[in-house]
């Protein structure tokens, strides 16, 4: 920054003019690259015979979609189908950060543990995962662990209604039944009432200094009012349990091979990461805060919540940032195992026909946007642990 | 016999508790140390004796070293003749056999420089010269010149592919990314946004996305009639991604540098190119030479996506072996086989990062 000192003189000057100049001649050039390369592409969409615009989106697809969230047809238009991508690989992101950040925080506080051996099996771990392209780490779940589950003829029953086999996983579905809307009105109601007396605790130990089980209470309320609202409305939720027939399972919640490879892909991918975040930003925390707070007799439960975790995650919560980005970024190699999510789908759609430009603009927009929306939640998070300064 | 001005003898130190050394101890205090301890140890022991003696049995005890596919399956274990048979295509793709010596002697150049910049022989404008002529030396000799049997781009393939392009990605995209950095921290205003546009733009969207822009895309921004072939764009492709990433780790290192530096130089006289060539970015790279390390690993771990465009790499090769018919069922062995490779060559990349970051910055030591 101390170069910009030099020039920063008000009014004309020989520098100013000079710094004017150039900077004027190299956006000139670069302007003059985009309008070259514009003409050039246009020339090409000309010869090549393929419309530009977004006016294809309209277009019936005709393409079959494997997995969706939403009802699809190939029927639908284009942009229907872009939006199934688009749904496919919020959904799968989604489930992946959630539960690579809890396998993380567990391999970040394992590496750190006093127990050697959790210790070196996390170690072991990270390193693994991290040297391996995240790649081959799904062809290996998806055409090797995965292709060894059995047929579904002899698939693994682990509880009632939930069946493992090489043609994905097999779940009950829940359905609602005549009271559900009346049950849900209660769940909401007793979810307001658990967190108003969590916050009533707070202010009251804030009062009167005695001691308000806040969270538990509030936990409890909302269990037990839940629970009567159950049974008073009559057991509103019945669940559809897949029943083999043919050569596959009908009915209940399906998990495709295809969807279940990307989430464990990708949560054991980014687990590593985050667990070396984790890892860091505890052991940045100095050794001595612990130990003073120890000496005051404050117990190890508070110690964890009170000093090491506000501390730790300063350190912790940057690196996860980028991390949960490239998460989502990483969700498009579905691509290479067939799972339809954005980047495979519109893939499908060049192929078709040819609107290479226009689709991979919607590619960039949407990413762009996701990793917008994540970086600025998380900063909001991370400006609430910041350390405030006098 | 005691010396009288002596009043206070100190009795000899008491050996230590036994409860706190050997054996015994290390085991309670790292194994066993409460009940919660006691559990976790228990169940991951569980866990390691029900997978590790079963892995073993199959990867070396019951595998099958010498022989085809038909004494490999009556084995039940691993069968690595299948990996043997592969070996040529998997290391060179479709490369012609008989010149298969030449990425040999490429590879021998790469590792005998790296070694000679381990050992710190080579130094300064000498080493980074060789490193700017060894891809130039790489495509020569790989791709013929000079005389020797031209090999067509779409012959190569294999390690030696993932390793090219990773290789030429990583020399090319250094510098440009000093470039980007240094037009991000102290170009002018235009030059600055037009840096930082590139380095979030490339940063924000996924590889595959820009490979296929390279793969799809590039041939209609280009004049009809200049026609690159599909590597060379995936390669340039992969040089602008990464460099986007590089600028953002040497800004790191730009940002550590103390003003007192710049300051001290300018005033000397020393205009304003030369202190930012010879005084600021040399600090600044070795300030943030482990990051660097990192994002060549990662590099390198991506160049594996380039099948997704059509390339064929080690990847692909693994893909395609566990493919054929003659040795069909034996997938586990080729993806093993490539986590191998994969992890042996990305682990000692980052020991070597390690190492570099335990000598510390070099200059500190003068």
């Amino acid at each position: 920054m101390s170069f910009t000192k030099r020039t920063a003189k008000p009014g004309f000057s020989v520098q100013n003019i000079g710094s004017a100049l150039s900077q004027a001649v190299v956006l000139t050039i670069v302007l003059g690259i985009v309008y070259v390369l514009f003409t050039n592409t246009q020339e090409n969409l000309a010869i090549r015979g393929i419309e530009s615009g977004f006016a294809f989106l309209d277009h019936e697809a005709g393409l079959p979609i494997g997995d969706s969230l939403i009802n699809y047809s190939p029927t639908r238009s284009y942009g229907y189908a872009f939006l199934v991508g688009i749904l496919n690989t919020l959904f799968v992101s989604f489930l992946a950060v959630i539960f690579a950040t809890i396998l993380g925080v567990f391999v970040g506080i394992a590496r750190v543990s006093h127990n050697w051996l959790l210790a070196k099996v996390a170690a072991i771990y990270v390193e693994t995962l991290r040297n391996l392209p995240l790649l081959l780490t799904l062809f290996f779940i998806y055409s090797v662990v995965l292709a060894a589950l059995p047929h579904p003829r002899e698939a693994i029953e682990l509880m009632e209604g939930v069946y493992l086999s090489k043609r994905g996983f097999y779940l009950p579905r829940p359905l609602a039944e005549a009271g559900f809307p009346v049950f849900l009105t209660a769940m909401l109601v007793a979810f307001v009432l658990g967190l108003g007396f969590w916050r009533w605790a707070a202010s009251y130990k804030m009062r009167t200094g005695k001691p308000m089980p806040g969270f538990w209470g509030g936990l409890g309320i909302v269990v037990a009012l839940t629970g009567i609202a159950y049974i008073a409305t009559g057991r509103p939720i019945s669940s559809e349990l897949p029943v083999y027939a043919g050569f596959n399972f009908k009915g209940g919640l399906a998990m495709k091979p295809e969807f279940a490879s990307l989430l464990i892909g990708l949560v054991l991918y980014t687990a590593a990461y985050i667990g070396e975040n984790v890892r860091s930003g505890i052991q940045s925390v100095q050794a001595g805060q612990i130990e003073a707070a120890n000496a005051l007799g404050v117990s190890n439960a508070v110690v964890t919540r009170k000093v090491l975790l506000p501390q730790a995650l300063r350190v912790t919560i940057p690196a996860t940032t980028n991390d949960y980005a490239s998460l989502v970024k990483n969700s498009s190699l579905a691509v290479a195992i067939g799972y339809p999510d954005m980047v495979s789908i519109g893939g499908t759609i060049i192929g078709q026909n040819g609107q290479a430009v226009e689709i991979i603009g919607m590619w960039m927009a949407v990413y762009l946007t996701i990793n917008l929306i994540i970086s600025l939640g998380m900063n909001y998070l991370n400006a609430r642990v910041l350390h405030v300064e006098r | 016999m005691q010396d009288k001005n002596i009043i206070f003898q100190p009795s000899p130190a008491r050996p230590a508790p036994s409860s706190r050394v050997g054996p015994v101890a290390w085991l309670r205090s790292n194994l066993f140390g409460g009940w919660k301890d006691t559990v976790v140890t228990l169940v991951l022991l569980a866990i390691l004796v029900a997978t590790v003696p079963r892995l073993i049995d199959w990867l070396f005890i019951r595998a099958t070293f010498v022989g085809d596919a038909d004494t490999c399956r009556q084995s039940g274990g691993a069968c690595w003749p299948f990996i043997v048979d592969k070996f040529k295509v998997l290391m060179l793709g479709v490369y012609p056999q008989e010149l298969g010596w030449r990425p040999g002697v490429t590879a021998i150049a790469l590792i005998v420089l790296a070694a000679l910049t381990y050992t710190n022989r080579v130094r300064g404008i000498v080493l980074i010269l060789a490193w700017a002529i060894l891809p130039v030396f790489a495509l020569v000799m790989i791709g013929g010149a000079f005389g020797m049997r031209e090999v067509d781009q779409s012959l190569w393939g294999g390690l030696m592919l993932s390793i090219m392009l990773a290789l030429v990605g990583v020399i090319v995209s250094i510098p440009l990314g000093v470039l980007l950095a240094l037009g991000r921290y102290y170009g002018p205003p235009v030059v600055k946004s037009l840096c930082v546009a590139f380095i979030e733009l490339l940063r924000g969207v996924p590889l595959i996305t820009i490979l296929f822009m390279a793969s799809v895309m590039m041939p209609l921004f280009l004049p009809p009639d200049l026609i690159i072939n599909n590597l060379l764009r995936i390669q340039i492709a992969m040089i602008l991604f990464s460099a986007a990433y590089m600028a953002e780790v040497v800004r790191g290192g730009l940002q550590a540098i103390p003003s007192g530096q710049t300051e001290a130089a300018l005033a000397l006289g020393v205009s304003r190119v030369r202190t930012i060539a010879f005084v600021v970015v040399p600090q600044a790279l070795r300030h943030v030479l482990p990051p660097l390390i990192g994002r060549c690993i990662a590099l390198f771990k991506d160049t594996s996506l380039v099948i997704i465009v059509g390339l064929l790499d080690f990847l692909g090769m693994i893909k395609n072996a566990a493919l054929d018919t003659s040795w069909l069922g034996f997938q586990a062995e080729a993806y093993v086989f490539a986590a191998f490779v994969y992890w042996s060559i990305c682990y000692s990349l980052s020991l070597y990062g390690r190492e570099l970051e335990r000598r510390g910055p070099a200059g500190q030591k003068h």
